[in-house]
């Protein structure tokens, strides 16, 4: 069947804010669909809350809805837009459950919106675990035994019935949230409870465990005319009991039988058909016992998921395209496969690779959380390897997770077997090495299968690397013979020279002139059965090569590698930016060669660039990569400044070894990313840093501190994200710092020193980013932290234009930037983050690469910084890009109009996830260590509405009546006071506890006094503020910490409010926002709900009164 | 232990000695299937040829007591990348190289089988020799030396090429045998084994069909003997060129209107029958991923492949035969070659793939339904409209149906 004639126009709903479990791969997924849409000639209104992702571009969609993903926003949209059609299968949980709301509240029946790629009753069959197992059971399958319920009165009776432990999970969530084995009655109580909040039905499924048994999951696929096909099979290397998201996976499924996998495959797809997704992929989760091979559907979603990019990826079958395009009814069979050009995409790939996904995960960041893995997904993002065999792509994969410790090692002694052994027990992150290191230490594959439930193909595999290590350990030189082997079992010159205490560029020269180098093969999804015309690659120690040369100039541009916080998808927009705007550059643009290993990413879609390469991001990986185009033509130059630290991190290794780079040079980095030399840069540019020192061990911090005075900021150095960075106010905590940071993974030495700052209380932070060419500067745009400078840039909200500082202030950071770009010799992006304190403007710290805030600055103001980055890096001048349209004709983000709608970042934190061992929610006080997974725009005519369309799009958003509780530090007392006075006026009742209810009182606000959880409840029973707002008796809590450390008080009533999801406001900045936001809440509630309006709209307007443009 | 691989175009490539060490000589086929490799070595189909699997990793599960298709393996050579230190499955019972070697088949390993079996897709299937051990030299005592490339090469272009070559008498039964029908005895099918796979008098006997399985040279009699309700010929080694006795019998049968089903060769040896001709395809299909195209019913479905000959028919209509009109039924989505066969005068049909896969996808296995309801009298325009009302569904999934955890990833 070919297109469908009776759409014109339809409506794609994004996934929103990047949180665990919900990532970068549904804007993959939602750029894939938007791209093929407006291809198919349609009318594509879209709406993301996530300013971060390239499908809110405004070229990738006719209307771009940068909105709170609400029923009620989307409503609006769907009364203005009209689309004839809703695809909800792309945008994860967020999107489907969106849809389904809007289904079961009759808006789409009343615009006569029709629902494409899946049915209501498709999602529900899929979604609802009860309803899933009478589908599994149709199927002839089997599901595990179960007991669907309501309260926690019914799962105690279940207990009765399955027996500890137990798996609970709630129905219609993702990512496990809400999951997790109950062990005994505690647990259950914890679990269970809170997993009937977290169900959009208050449902829990509680369930037989059948941990230790293989997990395997299939991509399907499923056309109007019923052919289904399997893109993909993933094999689990952690047996089950860790989410598919924490483990380390495989594909194609490594130790099945045909028989087993065709049993897998029948079942998939007749449970696709009982469930009646009529178009679109879908992922069916598995479990065998491993021995009898019993088999167990564990669940299925209805929709493209994690696992569907990951399939994506693996297979070079892009499931989201093919999605799009079966929804608007094309069938598999008319469908071309894009790789070999000659093939239809009704097939099923055949791999001739092996292809290992490894989670990352950021428990550095959460120390008070359990660690261990569990049914509920904690990592933050993945690193994907391809090899021509399990041990290649499993080292490449562990090294592209860049952690230290991630990778196998054999230093020191392994320590004792049994212990090992013992340790493996448990899954937890870089449970593999542990393993590793078993074996090292003389356990067998036997032990460590009864220890974790690996299967033994995979431990024995982690065996012969240990094999090949010793080899290359003991034997007396490094012959061709032996370095070949080590590589082609994914030994890096790293391991290699750790194995004979060689350095690493020795090992490299060693293997070069021994000439022992790897060859790329090509993804093509046929095994080579078919000709492939797409240039997507992996590296390979094999004999042949299938780079094919080119004349055209190339440059070749580095990714930012595995989400992780600190450093997400933002990055990897200004990578695909950059790869878009230097094919158009000028004179036939350039060749660009993408180099990244998150498979997560738009990036890494072989569509993005000219040619891909799927590799890990160090210096081995990529010196190779350039090898390779080099010897296939002219390479211009390598691109470091978009993909955040990771690759900036490279620019010195690259320069050293004669690779050409483009934009700001090494030496400028080093400038500005050491914190001596970019000193001198402010001194002679008569700019202030906070005073500062630089240390390497506590006498010197002491010393430093003692002259600038406490409080201090502290932290190692070449960090981003914060990380590590702790704020000090006395000389015994100071020591206290300097004990774990020396420790911990920071590994303070001489160094790696730790860097003392002067910390400035008070301040109100800035954020810039900043093109510079040589000569000009393009204030991209100025953005006003809403928390004061203390709280990380990166959780921190943030307006833009900024709404308190005057044009005088303005002037200022114009003048410093444009000094400091000069100075450090910036050729692109700079991103200055500054603290205005008593009027005095402090450089915190300037990055010379694209930022975090880039996309969020060109949404906000119609500008694409990260495209003119990149023409910068390639010899274009500011005037040259402002001719090209790039860059408005005049003027800059600087000099923004006062008619230019105000734009609000705000940070989204996943505190919600990780418990404490006891299982209490970790705390939520914000600090300069960035902590935040995502982040979300709200734009508006104002601030207010700006503020209060973040507040919604990041989590339940601001209440317009009901009850605050109101309780905050000494110091910020006097700041509170109109505030809380103003949410009297706005009708709300405040409780306080008795401090600061004594100063309202006096003030003459009224406010009901509330005993504190430590004062324990009344005598008649009254309630503490912990129990009101576990009771939902508050609808908002305010609490800023005192001091450095929250006081136990302060954490429960936090950790209270989280779990039952109010907003909690921990700065008083917060709260005058959300007090403007609340009002404005309250108005548009008044006259008449939400106001909507498209980017495009946005920009248009935006650009009649700025910039000389059209 | 080294080996090498030495193409009749000159081209070697160098490896490990696996399974067997000595000399082997064949036709170099490449099977990109992921799963099922002992079905692959057990099917008749791969007599005389070296097998290169594309997937890396190769005898992962080992070697089960369930899974063979036939009474022994068949490849006259395996070329692997990566083989398996250690099966790991509940079913394996043996080493897949220690049964390699046990069944004297030669094979190499650690060979850039991607690179090998893009040199095949670019030059075209041909002979291949795999050399380890022993063979690797010659003379004796003083005059012992390395054999030379040359000589390599002389012993690979002097093995007989598959074009011409009549095998199904290699492969087949010595003696009739037969395989009851599960439960009651509905039908009565003579299958002529050229190289048949346990998997299909399985899939009929399933069916309620007793299943006489006769030796490629059976003839008219014999066939009649068994009184049958339909005749089957199987999948099968060789050029169908070559192979004159099946052809002269089909011919028999179909004069007779004996309702008949053919499977691969079955297909080749059907289009001969029917006068089509037939053609040796560059380098073959050799898979699990197939897409083919059954034009009756417009539905797609993903099946298994063995063939390197196809037949010759017009993909545009049907043609007239000396048994009336025949029309191309199925063809592969990939290249267009013709995958199946439906006579419309008389009760005769045939596919190119393998509906009883094994190893494979089961989306084919409604065609012995098809056969069944042929033999029941219905006539083939009706099973197909009848196929349609019900979209094949519980065709296909039946496949997925009870039965399947009766045994442990059993397959019904
Ligand atoms: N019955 C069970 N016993 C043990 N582990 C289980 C069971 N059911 C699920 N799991 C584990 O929990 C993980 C998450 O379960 P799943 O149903 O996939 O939830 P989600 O919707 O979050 O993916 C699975 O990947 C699996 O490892
Ligand atoms: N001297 C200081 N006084 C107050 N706050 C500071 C100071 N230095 C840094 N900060 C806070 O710490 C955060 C992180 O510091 P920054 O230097 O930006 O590290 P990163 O490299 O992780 O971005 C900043 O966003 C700011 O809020
Ligand atoms: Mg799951
Ligand atoms: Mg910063």
């Amino acid at each position: 069947m070919p297109r469908r004639e009776d759409i014109t126009s339809v409506l794609v709903i994004g996934s929103g804010p990047i949180v665990i479990g919900q990532a970068a791969e549904f804007d993959y997924s939602g750029t894939q669909a938007c791209r093929v849409l407006r291809a198919e000639g349609l009318r594509v209104v879209l709406v993301n809350s996530n300013p971060a992702t390239i499908m809110t571009d405004p070229e990738l969609a006719d209307a771009t809805y940068v909105e709170p993903i609400t029923p009620e926003v989307v409503e609006a949209i769907i009364a203005l837009e009209r689309p004839d059609a809703l695809l909800p299968t792309l945008g994860g949980q967020t999107a489907l459950n969106t849809a389904m709301a809007l289904a079961a509240n009759g808006v789409l029946e009343k615009y006569g919106v029709e629902l494409i790629g899946a049915n209501v009753a498709a999602i529900e069959a899929g979604e609802d675990r009860q309803l899933f197992k009478g589908v599994v059971e149709r199927c002839g399958a089997q599901t595990c035994r179960s007991v669907v319920a309501h309260t926690l009165e019914d799962c105690l009776d279940a207990a009765g019935e399955l027996g500890y432990p137990m798996v609970v999970r709630p129905s219609f969530t993702m990512g496990g949230l809400g999951s997790g084995m109950a062990y005994d009655e505690k647990d259950l109580r914890r679990i269970a409870g809170g997993g009937l909040h977290e169900s959009a039905t208050t449902e829990v499924l509680l369930e037989e465990s059948i941990i230790g048994w293989k997990e395997y999951e299939l991509e399907l696929m499923r056309d109007s005319s019923d052919n289904v096909v399997v893109v993909c099979s993933i094999e689990n290397v952690d047996p089950m009991g860790v989410h598919t998201g924490d483990s380390i996976t495989v594909a194609p499924a490594m130790t099945l039988t045909d028989r087993e996998y065709q049993h897998m495959r029948d079942v998939g797809i007749a449970v696709i058909r009982e469930v009646g997704v009529d178009t679109g992929g879908c992922n069916i989760q598995f479990a065998v016992n491993p021995d009898d091979g019993r088999m167990i559907v564990i669940e299925m979603n209805p929709r493209v998921s994690r696992s569907s990019a990951l399939a994506s990826k693996a297979t070079g079958f892009p499931i989201a395209k093919i999605a799009a395009r079966l929804a608007v009814g094309y069938t598999l069979d008319e469908i071309p496969n894009d790789i070999t050009g000659t093939t239809p995409a009704s097939f099923e790939p055949a791999l001739d690779y092996v292809v290992v996904k490894v989670p990352r995960f950021a428990f550095e960041k959460f120390p008070a959380a359990d660690a261990t893995l569990t049914t509920t997904m904690k990592s933050v993002g993945e690193a994907m390897a391809i090899g021509r065999c399990f041990t290649e792509a499993m080292q490449k994969a562990l090294r592209s997770v860049e952690r230290s410790g991630s990778e196998f090692h054999w230093d020191g002694e392994p320590g004792d077997a049994a212990q090992l052994l013992e340790r493996s027990r448990t899954a937890t992150d870089g449970r593999i090495v542990t393993v590793q290191q078993a074996l090292r230490a003389g356990a067998s594959v036997e032990q460590v299968h009864d220890a974790t439930g690996i299967d033994p193909w995979f431990l024995d595999q982690i065996a012969l690397v240990e094999e090949v290590a010793a080899d290359v350990r003991s034997a007396t030189e490094l012959t061709r013979g032996l370095l070949r082997a080590a590589k082609r079992h994914g030994f890096s010159d790293v391991q290699v020279g750790a194995l004979r205490s060689m350095r690493e560029d020795v090992v490299r020269g060693v293997r070069h002139a021994l000439g022992v180098r790897p060859v790329f093969k090509t993804v093509d999804t046929c095994a080579a059965e078919f000709a492939a015309s797409t240039p997507y690659h992996y590296s390979s120690y094999d004999f042949e090569d299938e780079v094919t040369p080119s004349g055209r100039r190339k440059v070749v541009i580095l990714g930012s590698g595995p989400n992780r916080i600190g450093q997400g998808i933002e990055f990897d927009y200004s990578c695909v930016h950059a790869a878009f705007a230097l094919a158009d550059a000028p004179d036939g643009g350039f060749e660009t060669i993408m180099v990244n290993c998150n498979p997560e990413t738009v990036s890494t879609d072989y569509d993005t660039s000219d040619r891909l390469y799927f590799e890990p991001l160090t210096l081995e990986d990529v010196l190779e990569v350039v090898h390779a185009e080099q010897r296939s033509g002219e390479v211009v130059g390598v691109i470091v400044q978009l993909g955040g630290q990771t690759p900036l991190g490279l620019a010195q290794g690259l320069a050293d070894a004669g690779v050409p780079m483009v934009g700001t040079s090494p030496e400028a980095i080093h400038l500005a990313e050491d914190r001596g030399s970019f000193g001198r840069v402010l001194a002679e540019a008569g700019l202030v840093a906070p005073r500062h020192g630089t240390a390497s061990g506590f006498a010197e911090a002491k010393a430093i501190a003692d002259e600038i005075g406490y409080p201090v900021l502290v932290r190692p150095s070449y960090v981003l994200g914060g990380r590590g960075m702790e704020i000090v106010y006395d000389e015994e905590s100071l020591a206290g710092y300097l004990v774990r940071a020396t420790s911990s993974q920071l590994r303070i030495t001489p160094d790696h020193p730790v860097l003392v700052d002067r910390f400035l209380d008070d301040a109100i932070e800035i954020d810039v980013d900043a093109l510079y060419d040589g000569t000009e500067l393009y204030l991209g745009g100025v953005m006003e932290h809403i928390e004061e400078a203390g709280i990380h840039s990166g959780d921190s909200a943030c307006v833009l234009p900024p709404v308190t500082l005057g044009r005088a202030d303005i002037h200022r950071v114009r003048v410093q930037t444009e000094a400091i770009a000069q100075g450090v010799g910036v050729r692109g992006l700079l991103n200055v983050q500054f603290a205005l304190a008593s009027d005095v403007l402090y450089v915190l710290e300037a990055n010379p690469r694209a930022s975090r805030t880039v996309p969020f600055v060109s949404k906000a103001t119609g500008v694409p910084l990260a495209k003119a980055c990149a023409r910068l890096m390639l010899g274009e001048s500011i005037a040259d890009l402002r001719r090209a349209g790039l860059l408005p004709l005049t003027g800059d983000g600087g000099t923004l109009p006062a008619e230019a709608p105000v734009s609000v970042k705000e940070a989204v934190l996943p505190f919600k996830r990780f418990r404490t061992p006891q299982g209490l929610v970790v705390d939520t006080v914000l600090g300069p260590e960035m902590r935040s997974t995502g982040e979300v725009m709200g734009i508006d005519l104002d601030f207010p509405s700006a503020f209060a369309k973040a507040q919604s799009a990041a989590y339940g958003g601001l209440p317009t009546s009901g009850t605050v509780f109101v309780s905050v530090a000494d110091r910020d007392k006097r700041a509170m006071l109109f505030p809380v006075k103003r949410l009297r006026d706005l009708g709300f009742e405040v409780l306080a506890t008795a401090g600061t209810a004594e100063v309202l009182r006096r003030n003459g606000i009224a406010s009901r006094l509330v005993r504190k959880h430590s004062e324990g409840t009344g005598t008649d029973g009254e309630p503490t503020i912990v129990e009101r707002i576990l009771a939902g008796e508050v609808d908002m809590v305010v609490n800023t910490p005192s001091g450095r450390s929250a006081r136990a008080d302060g954490y429960e009533i936090r950790a209270a409010t989280t779990s039952v999801d109010r907003p909690i406001i921990t700065t008083v900045q917060q709260l005058a926002a959300a007090v403007q936001g609340i009002e404005s809440r309250q108005e548009t509630a008044s006259d008449g709900g939400v106001r909507v309006r498209s980017l495009q709209d946005h920009t248009a307007a935006l650009h009649r009164v700025w910039g000389g443009r059209s | 232990m080294t080996a090498v691989l030495v193409l009749e175009d000159g081209r070697t490539f160098g490896g490990d000695a696996y399974g067997a060490s000595g000399t082997t000589v064949g036709e170099a086929v490449f099977c990109t299937a992921m799963t099922g490799y002992q079905e692959t070595l057990t099917d008749p189909s791969y007599h005389r040829q070296v097998v290169v699997m594309t997937s890396p990793h190769i005898g992962n599960t080992g070697m089960n007591d369930e899974d063979g298709e036939s009474r022994r393996i068949w490849v006259s050579g395996f070329v692997v990348r990566d083989p398996a230190r250690r099966p790991s499955s509940w079913r394996s019972r043996r080493d897949l190289g220690d049964e390699l070697a046990d069944s004297g088949v030669v094979g190499i390993s650690g060979v850039d089988t991607r690179a090998l079996t893009r040199h095949l897709r670019e030059r075209g299937a041909m002979r291949v020799g795999v050399f380890s051990g022993d063979a690797l030299r010659t003379g004796s005592g003083e005059s012992e030396r390395q054999r030379t490339s040359a000589e390599l090469l002389e012993l690979v272009r002097s093995a007989a090429p598959m074009s011409g070559a009549d095998l199904a008498g290699e492969v087949t039964t010595t003696a009739a045998y037969v395989v009851p029908a599960v439960g009651t005895r509905r039908l009565v099918v003579a299958a002529i084994d050229l190289g048949i796979k346990a998997t299909t008098p399985a899939e009929l006997a399933k069916r309620g069909v007793e299943v006489h399985v006769l030796p490629a040279a059976a003839s008219i009699d014999d066939v009649l003997a068994v009184r049958p309700d339909g005749v089957f010929f199987s999948n099968g080694p060789g050029d169908p060129a070559a192979t004159d006795g099946p052809v002269a019998l089909l011919r028999e049968v179909l004069g007779r209107r004996l309702p008949f089903f053919g499977i691969c060769f079955g297909n080749q040896i059907l289009g001969r029958a029917l006068g089509l001709g037939t053609y040796k395809l560059r380098y073959g299909h050799r898979g699990l991923n197939q897409p083919v195209l059954d034009r009756a019913t417009g539905r797609v479905e993903v099946t298994a492949h063995n063939h390197g000959f196809a037949v010759d028919a017009p993909l545009d209509g049907p043609v007239d035969t000396d048994f009336g009109r025949v029309e191309v039924s199925h063809v592969c989505l990939n290249d267009d070659v013709v995958e199946g066969l439906r006579c419309l005068d008389v009760p005769a049909f045939s596919v190119q793939y393998h509906p009883e896969a094994a190893a494979g996808p089961h989306d084919a296995g409604y065609l012995f339904d098809r056969f069944v309801a042929l033999m029941h009298g219905t006539d083939l325009h009706e099973v197909l409209d009848h196929d349609q009302e019900r979209g094949d569904h519980q065709g296909r999934a039946h496949n997925a149906g009870p039965g399947h955890d009766e045994e442990p990833g059993g397959r019904d």
